[in-house]
C-alpha cells in the first residue's frame, strides 16, 4: 500500500473555505522511458483521483503520464456539514487506495 | 629604486594577492546560507509543510521500518534504541562520526547498515535503496531544526582535512574544484541554475529533478559527473571525507531533514 498524507482542517465553520491537500507516494512511471537494454518499462501511473464529502463527489482530477512521481494535489471546498471526506485513488496495475478525513463544522 | 627593492616590492604584492584571494575562497560564518533561502516561495512552502512535503512520505516508511523486526534474530531498530523521538535526536547532526572499529569515519546510512549487519544479522541494504533512505530520512527528521555538530571528534583531524583537499583540488575534464564554485561563485548561474554554497543541511533531500529522496553521496556524484570526473563509488572512503568536510563546513547551521530542493 502506498504512503498518503492528507490534509483536512479538522475543524471549521458552516460556509468557510477550506483548503484540502493530498499526497500519495506513487512512482508514475510514464511507460516511454527504457531499460539500459533498451526495453520499455511498462506505464504504472495513477489515473484518477476522487474527493467525496459525505457520499457526494466535490473533485476530482484524471492524471496522465506527465503527471510527477508522488502527485501532490490541492484544492479549496466548503465547509457545509460534519462528516468524512473520502480521498480514493485509482491507477494501472489495479491500484486502488482509500483513505479518509474526518472534518468538524461549527455553527 | 633599485632592482632588489623592485622584487621585494613585486614579492610583497604578490603575497598581499594570495591573501586576498584566500580570504575570498572562503564563505565567512555570516555570509552562509543554506539552498532554502534560495528556494521558490512555492518550494519553500512545500518544505515548510509536513503534509505537502514529499520527503516526509519517506520519514513516514523510516518509522515503520524502525518498529519493524527484521533479520535472523528478529529485532527493531526499536528494541535497542527504543523511541527514535528521544535516543536519534541530534544524531544526524553530528554524522559523519568516527567508528573506532573501522578507524574511520562512516556515514549515517553506513551505520545504518553496519547496525543491521551486526546486530540484526541480516543483509546490508544497497545504496539509495528506498528503505535505507527511508531509515537515515527517520533519523534525520529527529534532529530538525538542531545545529549542525559534526566533526568534533579529534579521531576526525586527518579525514577533514582530506576532505578539504579534495573540496579544493581541480578534477575532470572541465578542471574544476568544488570551491571555485560553491566557495568563490556562489550566487552566481551556472546555465539557468543558481550556484549554492553546497552545505548539506537537509539530507537525505527530496529533489524534483530526481522526483524521489536521495543521499549526500548522490548529489556528491552527480556533481562530480557534472565536472566531467570519475565519481567515487557509493561508501568510498573520499565520499565520506567530503561529506565530512561539508557538515563541518556547515557547522553550526539548522538542519532540514527532510529538505526539498530543486
Amino acid at each position: 500500500m502506498a504512503r498518503a498524507l492528507i490534509n483536512v482542517p479538522k475543524t471549521a465553520k458552516r460556509g468557510q473555505i477550506i483548503e484540502i491537500k493530498s499526497l500519495i507516494s506513487h512512482i508514475m512511471e510514464t511507460g516511454f522511458r527504457r531499460t539500459e537494454t533498451g526495453q520499455i518499462i511498462p506505464r504504472n501511473i495513477l489515473t484518477e483521483l476522487l474527493c467525496t464529502y459525505n457520499g457526494a463527489e466535490i473533485f476530482r482530477a484524471t492524471m496522465y503520464p506527465a503527471v510527477a512521481a508522488n502527485p501532490f494535489v490541492t484544492f479549496f471546498t466548503v465547509a457545509k456539514e460534519s462528516g468524512t471526506i473520502v480521498f480514493k485513488w485509482t491507477g494501472d496495475r489495479g491500484f486502488e487506495q482509500t483513505e479518509t478525513a474526518s472534518i468538524t463544522v461549527e455553527g | 629604486m633599485t632592482r632588489r627593492q623592485l622584487s621585494y616590492r613585486a614579492a610583497a604584492a604578490a603575497v598581499v594577492a594570495s591573501l586576498a584571494v584566500s580570504a575570498l575562497a572562503q564563505i565567512a560564518p555570516s555570509e552562509r546560507r543554506s539552498g532554502y533561502a534560495d528556494l521558490s516561495p512555492e518550494t519553500k512552502a512545500m518544505q515548510d509543510d509536513d503534509t505537502a512535503n514529499p520527503g516526509m512520505l519517506s520519514v513516514l516508511d523510516g518509522e515503520a521500518l524502525w518498529n519493524a523486526k527484521a533479520g535472523a534474530v528478529q529485532l527493531a531498530c526499536a528494541d535497542c534504541h527504543g523511541k527514535a523521538e528521544e535516543s536519534m535526536k541530534g544524531v544526524a547532526a553530528r554524522y559523519p562520526a568516527f567508528d573506532t572499529a573501522r578507524g574511520q569515519p562512516v556515514d549515517l546510512e553506513q551505520r545504518i547498515n553496519i547496525c543491521r549487519a551486526e546486530h540484526q544479522k541480516t543483509s546490508a541494504y544497497k545504496a539509495e535503496d528506498k528503505d535505507l533512505l527511508a531509515l537515515s530520512a527517520y533519523v534525520g527528521r529527529q534532529s530538525r531544526a538542531m545545529p549542525i555538530t559534526a566533526g568534533s571528534d579529534e579521531r576526525l583531524k586527518p579525514f577533514i582535512a582530506k576532505g578539504e583537499k579534495l573540496f579544493t583540488e581541480r578534477q575532470g575534464q572541465l578542471n574544476l574544484s568544488c570551491a571555485q564554485c560553491h566557495d568563490e561563485r556562489w550566487g552566481k548561474h551556472l546555465g539557468s541554475s543558481l550556484i549554492p554554497q553546497a552545505h548539506p543541511t537537509g539530507y537525505p533531500i527530496y529533489r524534483l529533478e530526481w522526483q524521489s529522496v536521495g543521499s549526500l553521496q548522490r548529489r556528491l556524484r552527480n556533481c562530480t559527473s557534472g565536472m566531467r570526473a570519475q565519481p567515487f563509488d557509493y561508501g568510498a572512503l573520499e565520499n565520506v571525507e567530503l561529506e565530512l568536510f561539508l557538515m563541518v563546513r556547515a557547522r553550526g547551521m539548522p538542519l532540514e531533514t527532510p529538505a526539498v530542493r530543486p
